[in-house]
This record gives C-alpha cells, structure tokens and sequence, in this order.
C-alpha cells in the first residue's frame, strides 16, 4: 500500500483516491458496471490522444484524422487489457495512474509501428564492423578505442546470431524493440532477454580480458 | 544523436554493455511502473524502494520512454 501522497497535477486527483471507486465499480455488475467501463474508456482515451499528439512528431505523413484512430485503437486495446487485468491491481498506486499505463504503452507502440511502417529493419550483423570503426578517432582516449576494439572481437566471438542481430538493431541502429518484435514475430520482453543475454555475455569476455568496466560504470554515475 | 557514419563512442559502448548490476525485465518494469512514477512525484526515493528499475530505464529504450511518458502525462 502506497504510503506516500503522490504529487498533485492535473492527472492526479490531489485528494483521497477516488480511483478506487472507479475500480470497485469495474468489478461490480449491470448498469454501474457497463457505465463504469464508459468512464474508464473516455480516461483511457484522454492518455492516448496525449502519448499520439506527444509524438506526433514521427508522424509528419499522417492526417489529423490518423491521429485520432490511433488514439482510439489504442484506448480500446488498453481497455480491454484493463479490464483482462483488473484483479491484479494491486492498490500500490491510484487506480487511475495504473490504468492510463495501458493506454500510454498501447498508443506508444502503435505511434512507434506506425511510423517505421514501411522502413527497412537493419539486422545485418556486420553493420557492426563498419559503424564502430567510424566512430573512434585518434581523438578518442586510447582506453577507448581499445574498448570498442575488444567489443568488436567479443560481438563477434561470443554472441550468438541472434544476440548480435538483436544487439546491433536495438543498440546500434536504434530500431524501437517493439519494431523489431514486430518483425521477428516476437514479444518486447523476449528480445530484451536476448539483449540483456548478449550484454551479460559482452561484459564478462571483456572482463576476462582485464577491461574494468566497472570503473566506466562508476565514472559514469557521476 | 546516433548517427551511421559518426556514432558516439561512448554512447556506443552504453548502448551495447548496458547497464550494469540488478535489473528488472520489462514486464517487471511494467508491473512496477504506476508505482514507481507516484513515488518519483512524491518525491520519495523511488529508486530505493524499486530496485533494478533504474538500470532498466537506462537498459531498454522502450520502457524508458512508457516510464517518461507515464510522468509528463500525470505532470501535464
């Protein structure tokens, strides 16, 4: 149970939580049920028009009226996913902020999809070679380069195809990893595992090289 | 801005090892993330009372960006 009182705004409500009653309504039956999931609906509605028009920005081929689907295939997506999930909300925050995550994740991967809609995925491992090699100059400290250069071998040497072509879109190219689940036919979860894998395994053939990278985790935390 | 030609190293070399230590999965992070954003507006010690989700807000793109638009939206 939350035991502090979060921050007001316009998308707190600034008192007791009248979420709860939302929530309690939700799980009731007949007509304050069926107005209850209106209510919910038009809430839900409010955080997707705003995560859609927040990131407009990668839409310029888009009409308004494009915009506003959007929103609308995201709150109804959200909804259902609420309504799905409803007995796991565990009142550790208000009803409302744990509802409007559905609706902003839903409208954020549908903005994210549509706008590498027809986009090339670059999964080519050797993209690798070619950007990091063009990334360090003699600027660079020589620590640095020596990193990048050992990186290199261990991408190549200790990675798995798939952990490299995973490492290499997402942390590369910067392919959205809902994108590229998408296109993989997997889940966001399940490539960030391939991910989280491919650094685990990065970081220790680096290490038994006698690279510390904690030091460069430390330098920087500062 | 990572861009083909002129990659940061150090952005580089951040994006391919990630972040270090404990780090929570993505449906982890998703199931922490109304509480963890209501502790951030408190201003309680969010990442004290969740751990791992830092790391993996500096890990994972993608739920680095639900979390910041979790925040400016009840901020709005």
């Amino acid at each position: 149970m939350p035991t502090e009182t979060p921050g007001a705004g316009p998308g707190l409500e600034p008192t007791a939580d009248p979420s709860r009653s939302l929530h309690r309504r939700l799980a009731s039956v007949g007509r304050e049920r069926d107005a209850a999931v209106v209510e919910l609906h038009a809430l839900l509605l409010r955080a997707a028009r705003f995560e859609v028009n927040r990131r407009g920005g990668s839409l310029s081929h888009l009409r308004r009226g494009d915009f506003e689907d959007l929103a609308q295939q995201s709150a109804d997506d959200a909804l259902l996913a609420v309504l799905a999930k409803l007995g796991e909300f565990r009142g550790e925050s208000r009803f409302t902020t744990w509802a409007y995550k559905f609706a902003l994740l839903e409208a954020g991967v549908k903005v994210r999809r549509r706008a590498w809609q027809g986009r090339e995925v670059p999964l080519e491992d050797g993209a690798w070679l070619t950007l990091a090699d063009a990334g360090v100059t003699v600027q660079h400290e020589v620590e640095t380069r020596d990193l990048i250069g050992a990186l290199r071998e261990e991408i190549e040497r200790s990675l798995s195809s798939r952990q490299r072509q995973v490492l290499v879109a997402v942390a590369l190219n910067d392919v959205p990893i809902d994108v590229l689940a998408e296109r993989l036919d997997s889940t966001r979860g399940a490539l960030y595992k391939t991910l989280h894998d491919a650094r685990r395994k990065l970081r220790a053939a680096l290490a038994a090289r006698g690279l510390d990278l904690d030091r460069r985790d430390r330098e920087e935390e500062l | 801005m990572n861009t083909p030609g002129n990659p940061d190293p150090a952005r580089l070399l951040a994006r391919a090892l990630g972040p270090g230590g404990l780090e929570l999965t993505c449906e982890e992070c998703f199931a922490e993330l109304d509480r963890y954003v209501e502790l951030e507006l408190a201003g309680s010690d969010a990442d004290a009372k969740v751990p791992g989700m830092r790391a993996h807000l500096d890990g994972c793109p993608a739920c680095d960006e639900d979390h910041g638009s979790l925040l400016s939206f009840l901020r709005a």
